[in-house]
């Protein structure tokens, strides 16, 4: 059971073969198996997955199961589950419980078969899940490297099989880049596709909640299953949701496929350039027009990401003040009381990222870097519009490399940062991008990266299973 | 370069609580940040507009209708201390 996918699995309990309940029990076991090797969970939830698991099962006995339910899911600790611990990977929301469900959520209903809460980089700032209050995760590749962030510990719990599929969010990068590391498939839709309500903003023009998991189909059903216009989320989009699977084996027959030129220079580590080569000339062979695009733009996008990123983090974590909920220091005075509150509670990364960005927004640089970034973005867009009136889908590498040490980053901010170097072009614009394992370098795995533009998902699902099926690369559970 | 002074009137608007530790260490991470960023500067963006969403949304609005949310009692449930049905803080100062 273990070597299914999500799909294959979710068909089996359908089909009465295989029962939602069998299936937590051996999600559950494994957490227990690996889980003081990898750390993937904040909070695992072994009886919530049995309880839920046991009433999709008496549900299922008179038919009607949507095609997402009963499969055990992992859920990253930045998004909000009610009654059950989240706390974004901080001190701050050590004790904090919701009191709704993430809107992402709502097709679950009652019975979400979760497994657990996964760690994170705190408030989804890292490329590494090392700035977590709950100690890092690691990969199960290779347990003595990063699983990638910030959604490392989805993406970690996905590839050691801790649960067949898992929820991740990217706000640049923080769902594609961790699944690249860590051998799984991770998609960011378009922005506004899925709903932010209950997901704890980070960046809130950037953030979306997006599927991370074992192969492409199962990421077109997890999309399915949380896609969808909400008026609670005033930037949610009023877009038809499509059907994801319909089209998905249609291959790439005639597909115009662009390799971004400037995202497979030097700084990006040659047996990664190589792995990417490889799936494109695959799927050339596969039918595809192959040729070169470029995205001038793409060698500002990281700085400006780095502006526009903390000028957003800085405004939303404004709310974690003492008051409503959360840690709060005592103090004499409220002031007091916010600063000690906020030193006590935030980490490192957080700390530095509020400083950025208040920085940035301060009276004096405002114009100077915050306008500035957003005029690069602006720009970015056009680039992404020229490019994407010439190709179908646009193809780079997800990350700069293979997953490299812990503490390797730690010291060095700006070498973290370039971790998302070939991810934020598409979060800037808000297109969809998508993570496939295209093959291994040095024995890790190697993420792909295609992207289409706004809403074209069910094609952009179609090149991507393309490219899994050519590419040198088959799931299994490890370590 | 940004002085320890600025760093102190910054965290001092976000009102975020650092050790002088921290003060120092954080000048010159912000500083090697802040210096990659200029490459910014080597753009010519005179006219260029700036982007807020990337969906070009404009105001979004909704009937302005009474609904259910949250009670009182459970919206309090989650603060550190509450007094009256009122979310509770120490002296304003």
């Amino acid at each position: 059971m273990l070597d299914l996918t999500a799909s294959a699995l979710a068909r089996k309990i359908q089909a009465g073969e295989v029962s939602s309940r069998e299936a937590a029990e051996a999600a559950n076991r494994r957490v227990e198996e690996v889980e003081d090797r990898v750390n993937a969970f904040i909070t695992p939830t072994p009886e919530i997955a049995l309880e839920r698991a046991g009433r999709v099962d008496d549900r299922a006995r008179n038919g009607g199961l949507r095609p997402w339910e009963g499969v055990p899911l992992v859920v990253k600790d930045v998004l909000s589950t009610k009654g059950v611990r989240t706390t974004c990977g901080s001190k701050i929301l050590e004790d904090f419980t919701p009191l709704y469900d993430a809107s992402a959520l709502a097709n679950f209903g009652e019975d979400l078969v979760m497994v657990g809460k996964a760690n994170m980089d705190e408030f989804a700032m890292g490329s590494s899940t090392e700035n977590s209050a709950y100690g890092p995760t690691r990969n199960p590749w290779d347990l003595g490297r990063v699983p990638g962030g910030s959604s490392g510990g989805s993406a970690a719990a996905v590839a050691a099989g801790e649960g067949w599929w898992g929820l991740g969010t990217d706000t640049g990068g923080s769902v594609r880049q961790p699944a690249a590391l860590c051998g799984i498939v991770g998609l960011k839709p378009t922005y506004g596709r899925v709903s932010r309500r209950g997901l704890i903003a980070f960046g809130s023009s950037l953030d979306c909640i997006g599927p991370m998991t074992r192969d492409v189909r199962d990421a077109a059903l997890l999309l399915q299953a949380i896609a969808g216009h909400d008026p609670l989320d005033s930037t949610s989009a009023s877009v038809d949701v499509p059907d994801y699977l319909t089209d998905l084996e249609g291959g790439v027959s005639g597909l115009r496929i662009g390799v971004v030129k400037e995202l497979m220079d030097e700084r990006i580590d040659a047996g990664v350039r190589e792995v990417v080569g490889r799936v494109v000339g695959e799927l050339e062979e596969a039918g595809a027009e192959v040729g070169e695009a470029s995205l001038p733009h793409a060698y500002y996008a990281l700085e400006a990401y780095y502006i526009i990123a903390p000028a957003e983090i800085s405004s939303n974590l404004a709310r974690f003040d003492g008051v409503r909920f959360g840690l709060r220091e005592q103090a004499d005075g409220v002031h007091e009381m916010y600063r000690k509150t906020r030193e006590k509670g935030f980490g490192d990364e957080a700390k530095r990222r509020i400083m950025l960005g208040t920085y940035a927004l301060s009276s004096g640089y405002y114009d100077a870097y915050y306008a500035q970034a957003q005029k690069v973005r602006t720009r970015m867009i056009r680039d992404f519009r020229e490019a994407l009136s010439r190709y179908d889908v646009l193809v780079s590498p997800t990350a700069p490399s293979v997953a490299f040490e812990i503490g390797a980053k730690t010291d060095d901010p700006l070498a973290m940062y370039l971790q998302d170097i070939c991810a934020v072009p598409a979060s800037l614009a808000g297109i969809p991008a998508i993570s496939v394992p295209g093959g291994l370098s040095d024995g890790l795995p190697v993420g792909v990266q295609l992207m289409s533009d706004h809403f074209t998902e069910p094609m952009l699902l179609r090149a991507a299973r393309s490219a899994e099926q050519v590419s040198d690369f088959e799931f299994s559970p490890r370590p | 370069m940004i002085s320890e002074e600025q760093v102190r009137h910054v965290a001092n608007l976000a009102r975020l609580g650092l050790t002088d530790e921290e003060v120092s260490r954080m000048g010159g991470q912000l500083d090697a940040i802040l210096d990659s960023i200029e490459k910014i500067r080597e753009l010519d963006l005179e006219g260029v507009p700036p982007t807020a969403n990337p969906l070009d949304l404009t105001n979004v609005l909704r009937p302005d209708e009474p609904r259910a949310e949250l009670s009182r009692e459970s919206a309090l449930s989650t603060a550190p201390d509450a007094v009256d049905g009122m979310f509770a803080v120490p002296r304003i100062d």
